[in-house]
């Protein structure tokens, strides 16, 4: 079913009777030739770009809960391409591109609204840096501005900028930048992977992958084996337990990144505002909600909810940077489990199992990388290469020593 | 959340800085093969359940710890001083 | 209306608030609620979609309709809930979310296109075309939603935060709560009480049930009269534990002025505490749920308990007439009530089959509410019961759905809540959080005589686990009975039956989640809104969930609730936030020379926590640039000085003092004689270089070492780390000494002259060459000096204990005055270091190796800590970007830091990136413009042009590449 503005006049027209199931609820088939574990947005993505790409059919996805339950439900939706490190840039600078499309690629509306980043720096060391990433962005063709004081209070005149803390030198705007609505993108992905004949599988738990002669040949699920000549492990969150069913055993620390909303609130923050000398940055939804975050807890976590350290720590953030919305209300705080990989950037790779393919270590950005991550999964598992920009992203980079360390903090995983 | 310092009891979460898994403590030898530094500095078991992770009594007495920890429930089963674990181990 | 005789505000105050401009009087005593109530106000606010009309529902926090904005100016606060808020003097409340007015409210018109805006309309369509999202859907969007408005100007309200520790936390101070805290206030516990309303008691400040034979509000009196003499019991009244979280730690928000018309200017609005607990008991009792009914959300449609509290505790009726529809025997209750009270009960529509009735009121049985009629409130009820269907006057329609225990904070921990068939809800499962125990209605217990056994029997066992001997405490006497529900969730009908009041959710909108396979409640949650608004689903989700179950042919148990997630009633951010606006976010450290510093007019600039002097402007001075060429020649020429005292330093002694520096640095310092100093560079494990600085042999057992200012305290961790977890073996101690020692730099040709002038014993060459250390006296005073340089120049750092720090920084500037020199900033020290190659964190940034500094010959032969993982492919080779010096090639061009370099010729984008500049600046002393940055495979292209490219500024400078060191290369000066 095509959705349009005439579509939605016209059920409401007529009762709004006509609406029909946005994906099947089928049941597992004994083999496909391509199963993907976990049905996040990546998962989802990935199994769309097999399907529209690729053109192939015999494709399902395993969800142990509800589709979109993981990150892709409970992340702070910023879509931005705005990475230095090559290998990193080519990759996000392309995501961003395909978000750029992708309501008209989707039939969906998943409220892509480019409001624009703006990042805050508070020293001359802290610009320098800004000036390296925003010329990078530029020479990968993205846009950057670079922001003085008075660049930056034209934008927000509503920072404190007399008392704060760490005084607002300027900012560097990336006017692509924005939001996206998060549900809506895994409900997009899934609707259209669907209909082009994926089996979405949910409440089905894989609890084992069939390992043959160094060949994967299917997986264990709690709805029974099911076989298939290709595997992919798109569990972020996860990772570590889906591919230890493997053998393997991955470089990641799963930890807990907490998030915030407020009640709704009339239109005050147009941007997406980044304050990384407080771990702060926050926007506003269309709802009115202010929606923001800081860091990780820090300690390793599976628990998908934080502790007061860090919530508090959050706040005293906006306090001091933006003191006009202490009168907002929080309403909710929520955790996800973040895959931490020991540089901060991602895996897109073949695994030393034959037919068994890995896509995990997002860290706490893999939102904005739902539709690239899908388009060079899917690239690698229908072509065998590295998709172009994703190349980098080696499963075995951290043995060789090519690393893609965008915050430089090295190898412990929960500093990135 | 609280741990529990063996040097300075019940303290609030506030005062630790988290590293990461105890497997910090088996530092490869001298001449060690790539793959155990490989091992050493990135591959984790990560465990949704026990684990025994590293924590260090910043704002306190400066002791790394060695916690024992349910990563699910956030339970904390054990907080022993590192240099006691790495005797015991030695 | 108010109602004589009843309830128990102090009517012989009044107070004059303001609703929507217009005036009203209230009593002490009545919440904003009460008294629009009593001044029969039913419009208060408009819903968030269908900006429907509504009025007030409950009377507490979970209030859906009644948010208001509170306050002017600065002052103004959003969503307030007025069934919270306590009426003051002078308090002005606005209504939200409608224009131009409340009462004729233009957005009412979207209630008409109803039809095309059921659940997820918005997923379907705004998409063409597709430049409008940003510029048309989307503004216009925004500007719909939202309620109240923020003021837009600095929230200057004082808030506050603050520890509370306690053997037992009692959450929620009714029947449950209060008999829990006495038993445990007696056996001698410290105890915490708190309860989110401004008087204990829970429902029976609502009731007119007796406890031993008085009234239960009576009852609640005299207990907290009696817990209030014990010194181990603190009550917290108004402050609604928001969040439990590990290891028995919970969040709790005070609202300590929020009801004074003049707050004490030393009291905060609100106090977010963080309250650890040994255990707790959650008695926070059970909230009403709503049925969903055609039209159900006009005003003067309202919880049956809500009803009877306000005629109860404020003397307040919302109707003249009263109908009842419950499923239980809660609207009998109010029905009573009501007609006791004198009131006209229009009827009890009871969906039992077989019920009593209340004396003088008709009550229809097998009854369900089918239609309401009414313009900007109810007027009249349509139901159908056993004996047909039937329209009564209503201006007031009372609802019990039944009773929802608060199990939220039994949740916040993961764990799920337990579905009881016999309650028809949902109770706290056992364990849920550690060391929590669940009493009272919370539990499932709705009569007021198994909550008060409830509750002291709970904290007896609280109490026994603890150690405390069991108390003396009678469980007094109170109704009983069963609790008798059939339930009910929603009524078919014509028109829309609303589930959640503030998002605008209805039967239909879950129904059509199901009919296009929403079909897990979170999918539905989220596909619809249902439960998101700022109730987060405490009136509604259960009877959304029943909704979806049904349609999706499943049981209530099955279809499962969404996650309860903290905090349980909104918290501020300021609140939360407290202490942090302006400089309160982070400590503020100040070195010893700061007041000098800033009398001689210094710009003081953040260095981390610390300030430090970014130059030291002359007469006549009118740029940053001017001072700082003048302070580089003076160095260069006369000598400066500089506060380092910024600069980490770690003391360390042992007799394995060397062998352990041998073990965290590249290079080699057990051989380090006594007396002399070596710079050394410390690896992370992975092979990157974590920081620079020197190391100064004191005497055998004693180094004193210098960090970065910025990795101190990474650098103290990790030695830390390295020596209790990597060689406990080794016989040491460390500490860091940054704050004990004040520090300064002494710089240039005359450096020596300067330090003897102050120095008791004047130093020479021979005792004190290049790199060496050793005690000083200084006005007897005991120091330390260090033949080192940061500058290049002939330099000394001397440092004496702190407090001597601003006599010797004054002392060292009127000496080095004298002979043409004086202080010098950060600006003039980073010119200083680049004109020599020296290396910051603009250099050491995490992503560099020694190999890439040209250091890696200081790597040694023996085993160093990052040793192993620096050899990995990756990290050495021709590929990597290497630390080269550029100077551009037509004298003055600019160079800019963070500027990208390219082949000459080549296009300036990814493709042909060869490195990037990491700092630049004007060289007085070369007269041209240098910089370091790094350059693939760069040490073989010296000599060679590169062109800078700074996209963001728009300048493209050529440059030449060179060794790193510009100015004197061999050293000589800092030997000199």
């Amino acid at each position: 079913m095509r959705y349009s503005g005439l579509r939605v006049i016209q059920q409401g027209l007529t009762g709004n009777r006509g609406w029909k199931p946005v994906w099947r609820s089928p049941e597992p088939k004994p083999e496909y030739d391509i199963i993907i574990i976990g049905g996040g947005g990546h998962g989802l993505s990935t199994a769309f770009y097999l399907a529209k790409n690729h053109g192939l059919k015999n494709i399902a996805v395993l969800e142990k809960g509800y589709l979109g339950g993981g990150n892709v439900g409970r992340n702070t939706t910023i879509v931005r391409a705005n990475y230095f490190l090559q290998g990193n840039s080519e990759f996000y600078s392309h995501s961003l591109k395909l978000w750029e499309g992708l309501e008209d690629e989707l039939n969906y509306n998943i409220m892509h609204s480019q409001r624009g980043l703006i990042n805050l720096f508070h020293s001359d060391g802290q610009r320098d840096a800004f000036v390296r990433r925003g010329n990078a962005m530029i020479n990968q063709g993205d846009d950057a501005i670079l922001l003085d004081r008075e660049g930056v209070r034209a934008h927000l005149p509503y920072l404190d900028y007399e008392q704060t803390r760490f005084p607002i030198y300027g900012g560097l705007y990336h006017p692509r930048g924005g939001t996206a609505r998060h549900d809506a993108v895994a409900w997009g992905y899934a609707r259209g992977a669907d209909a082009r004949g994926v089996d979405l599988i949910q409440q089905c738990e894989v609890t084992g992958i069939d390992v043959q002669n160094g060949k994967v040949t299917g997986v264990q699920t709690t709805r029974g084996a099911i076989r298939a000549k290709k595997v992919a492990m798109i569990t972020a969150g996860r990772s570590g337990q889906v591919a230890a069913m493997a053998g393997l055993r991955l470089p990641v620390e799963s930890h807990v990144l907490q998030a915030f909303v407020t009640e709704g609130l009339k239109p005050v923050i147009d941007h997406v505002v980044s304050f990384g000398m407080g771990h702060f940055y926050i926007s506003q939804s269309d709802k009115g909600g202010l929606v923001f975050g800081g860091d990780l807890d820090f300690h390793a976590s599976y628990a998908q909810r934080g502790n007061l350290p860090m919530a508090e720590h959050v706040m005293e953030a906006g306090m001091t940077l933006m003191p006009m919305i202490g009168r907002a209300k929080v309403l909710r705080s929520w955790g996800g489990i973040m895959d931490m990989t020991p540089d901060g950037s991602p895996i897109i790779d073949k695994t030393p199992i034959e037919g068994l393919f890995i896509d995990c270590g997002w860290n706490y950005g893999g939102f904005k990388a739902v539709p690239a991550s899908g388009w060079a999964m899917a690239h690698l598992m229908a072509t065998g290469q590295p998709h172009e920009t994703a190349a980098k992203f080696r499963l075995n980079r951290f043995a060789t020593g090519h690393l893609l360390d965008e915050e430089g903090t090295g190898s412990q995983h929960n500093l990135h | 959340m609280r741990l529990n310092c063996p040097l300075c009891g019940e303290r609030d979460r506030r005062e630790f800085y988290y590293m990461g898994h105890a497997d910090y403590l088996n530092r490869p030898s001298e001449g060690a093969a790539p793959d155990a530094w490989d091992a050493y500095l990135h591959l984790r078991d990560n465990p949704a359940g026990l684990t025994r992770d590293l924590w260090f009594h910043e704002m306190g007495c400066s002791a790394w710890l060695v916690v024992e920890r349910n990563t699910v429930t956030h339970e904390i089963l054990s907080t022993t001083l590192a240099t006691d674990v790495k005797e015991a181990g030695e | 209306m108010r109602v004589a005789g009843k309830g128990r505000v102090n009517r012989h105050v009044t107070v004059p608030f303001t609703f929507d401009g217009k005036r009203y009087s209230a009593f002490e005593g009545d919440t904003l609620a009460s008294a629009l109530l009593a001044n029969d106000v039913r419009l208060v606010g408009r819903s968030f979609k269908y900006h429907r009309p509504r009025g007030i529902f409950s009377a507490g926090s979970e209030e859906p309709n009644a948010l208001v904005t509170i306050g002017h100016g600065a002052d103004r606060t959003p969503n307030v809930r007025a069934t919270m808020q306590e009426v003051y003097e002078g308090l002005s409340a606005r209504s939200q979310n409608a224009w131009p007015s409340l009462r004729w409210d233009m957005l009412a018109v979207n209630d008409s296109f109803a039809p095309f805006l059921g659940a997820g309309f918005y997923y379907k369509t705004f998409m063409w075309p597709k430049a409008f999202w940003e510029r048309v859907y989307e503004p216009v969007i925004r500007r719909a939603a939202g309620l109240g408005a923020l003021s837009g100007q600095h929230d200057v309200g004082r808030y506050d935060k603050a520890f509370a520790h306690c053997d037992v936390l009692v959450i929620g101070g009714g029947p449950t709560g209060l008999m829990a805290a006495l038993v445990a206030g007696r056996a001698g516990a410290d105890v915490i009480l708190a309860d989110e309303n401004s008087e204990f008691g829970g429902r029976l400040t609502g009731e007119v049930e007796e406890i031993d034979g008085q009234q239960g509000h009576a009852w609640a009196d005299r207990v907290v009269a009696e817990l209030a003499q014990m010194p181990n019991v603190r009550l917290m009244r108004r402050t609604t534990v928001t969040g439990s979280y590990d290891q028995g730690s919970f969040g709790a928000l005070e609202r300590v002025s929020l009801h004074h018309a003049c707050p004490h200017p030393d009291a905060p609005l609100e106090t977010f505490w963080r309250i650890t607990a040994k255990r707790s008991i959650l008695a926070a009792g059970a909230l009403e749920r709503p049925i969903a009914f055609p039209n159900n959300d006009r005003p003067g449609i309202m919880q049956a308990g809500a009803v009877r509290t306000y005629l109860n505790r404020w003397g307040v009726v919302p109707g003249r007439k009263v109908a009842v529809f419950t499923n239980n025997d809660s609207g009998h209750r109010t029905a009573q009530d009501l007609h006791d009270a004198g009131i006209e009960v229009t009827g009890i529509i009871d969906a039992r089959t077989d019920v009593g009735s209340v004396v003088g009121v008709p009550t229809f049985n097998d009854g369900q509410v089918v239609a309401t009629a009414g313009r900007r409130g109810v007027e009249q009820v349509t139901f159908t019961h056993s004996g047909g269907q039937k329209t009564i006057a209503a201006d007031c329609l009372a609802v019990s759905g039944g009773w929802n225990p608060s199990v939220h904070l039994s949740c916040h921990m993961n764990a799920r809540p337990q579905w009881r068939e016999d309650i028809a809800a949902f109770v706290a499962a056992d364990g849920a959080v550690p060391g929590m125990s669940i009493a009272g209605a919370a539990a499932g217990a709705f009569t007021t005589a198994a909550c008060l056994s409830g509750g002291a029997n709970t904290a007896l066992g609280v109490l026994a686990d603890l150690g405390f001997t069991k108390p003396e405490v009678a469980v007094p006497k109170a109704q009983d009975g069963t609790y008798d529900i059939t339930p009910l969730w929603s009524v078919a009908g014509n028109g829309r039956a609303w589930l959640d009041f503030q998002n605008d959710v209805t039967v239909k909108d879950v129904s059509l989640a199901a009919t296009e396979n929403f079909a897990s409640v979170e999918h539905m949650k989220r596909y619809t809104t249902q439960g998101m608004a700022p109730d987060q689903g405490k009136n509604s989700n259960i009877g959304a969930l029943a909704v979806l179950a049904d349609a999706t042919g499943r049981t209530i148990p099955e279809t499962g609730t969404t996650t309860y997630r903290p905090p349980y009633t909104p918290v501020s951010i300021a609140a939360m936030g407290a202490g942090a606006r302006g400089k309160g976010f982070a400590p503020e450290r100040f070195t010893t020379s700061h007041t000098a510093s800033v009398q001689r007019g210094a710009p003081m600039i953040e260095a981390g926590l610390w300030y430090r002097p970014s130059y030291f402007p002359a007469r006549g001075e009118t740029t940053w640039q001017e001072a700082c060429e003048r302070e580089v020649r003076m160095v260069r020429n006369a000598v400066g000085i500089c506060d380092v005292s910024t600069l980490g330093k770690i003391d360390l002694q042992g007799p394995d003092a060397g062998a352990f520096l041998d073990l965290v640095y590249t290079n080699t310092f057990s051989t380090l004689k006594p007396g002399r100093v070596r710079y050394g560079v410390m690896l992370r494990e992975d092979g990157h270089v974590m920081d620079d600085g020197t190391a100064a042999r004191l005497g055998p057992d004693h180094f004193v070492l210098t960090t970065t200012t910025a990795a101190a305290g990474q650098v103290m961790r990790h030695l830390e780390f390295v020596h209790q977890c990597i060689a406990p073996q080794m016989n040491l101690r460390l500490a860091s000494v940054t704050e004990h020692w004040a520090q300064f730099a002494v710089a240039g040709p005359n450096a020596r002259e300067v330090l003897n002038a102050v120095v008791d014993d004047p130093i020479t060459e021979e005792e004190f060459p290049f790199m060496a250390c050793g005690a000083v006296a200084i006005s007897g005073v005991e120091g330390r000096l260090f033949r080192i340089s940061f500058s290049g120049e002939h330099a000394y750092e001397v440092a004496v204990p702190a407090r001597y720090g601003d006599g010797l920084f004054r002392m060292l500037l009127s000496v080095a005055e004298a002979l043409g020199g004086g202080p010098y900033g950060m600006e003039a020290l980073n010119v200083l270091r680049i004109e020599k190659g020296f290396l910051t964190h603009a250099e050491l940034h995490g992503r560099t190796t020694a190999f890439d500094l040209g250091l890696g010959t200081m790597i040694a032969k023996k085993d160093c800590i990052g040793k192993a993982a620096a050899r990995r492919p990756g990290l050495t080779g021709p590929e990597r970007e290497q630390l080269v010096g550029l100077r551009a090639v037509k004298a003055g061009d600019e160079i800019t830091a963070g500027a990208h370099l390219f082949r000459e010729g080549a296009k300036p984008i990814r493709e042909n990136g060869l490195g990037y500049v990491t700092s630049a600046c004007y060289s007085p002393t070369m007269g041209n413009t240098l910089a370091l940055g790094f350059l693939r495979n760069g040490r073989a292209r010296h000599g060679k042009r590169v062109l800078m490219v700074d996209h963001l500024r728009q300048i493209s400078t050529v440059c030449e590449v060179c060794d790193p060191v510009f100015f004197d290369p061999e050293g000589r000066r800092a030997r000199g």
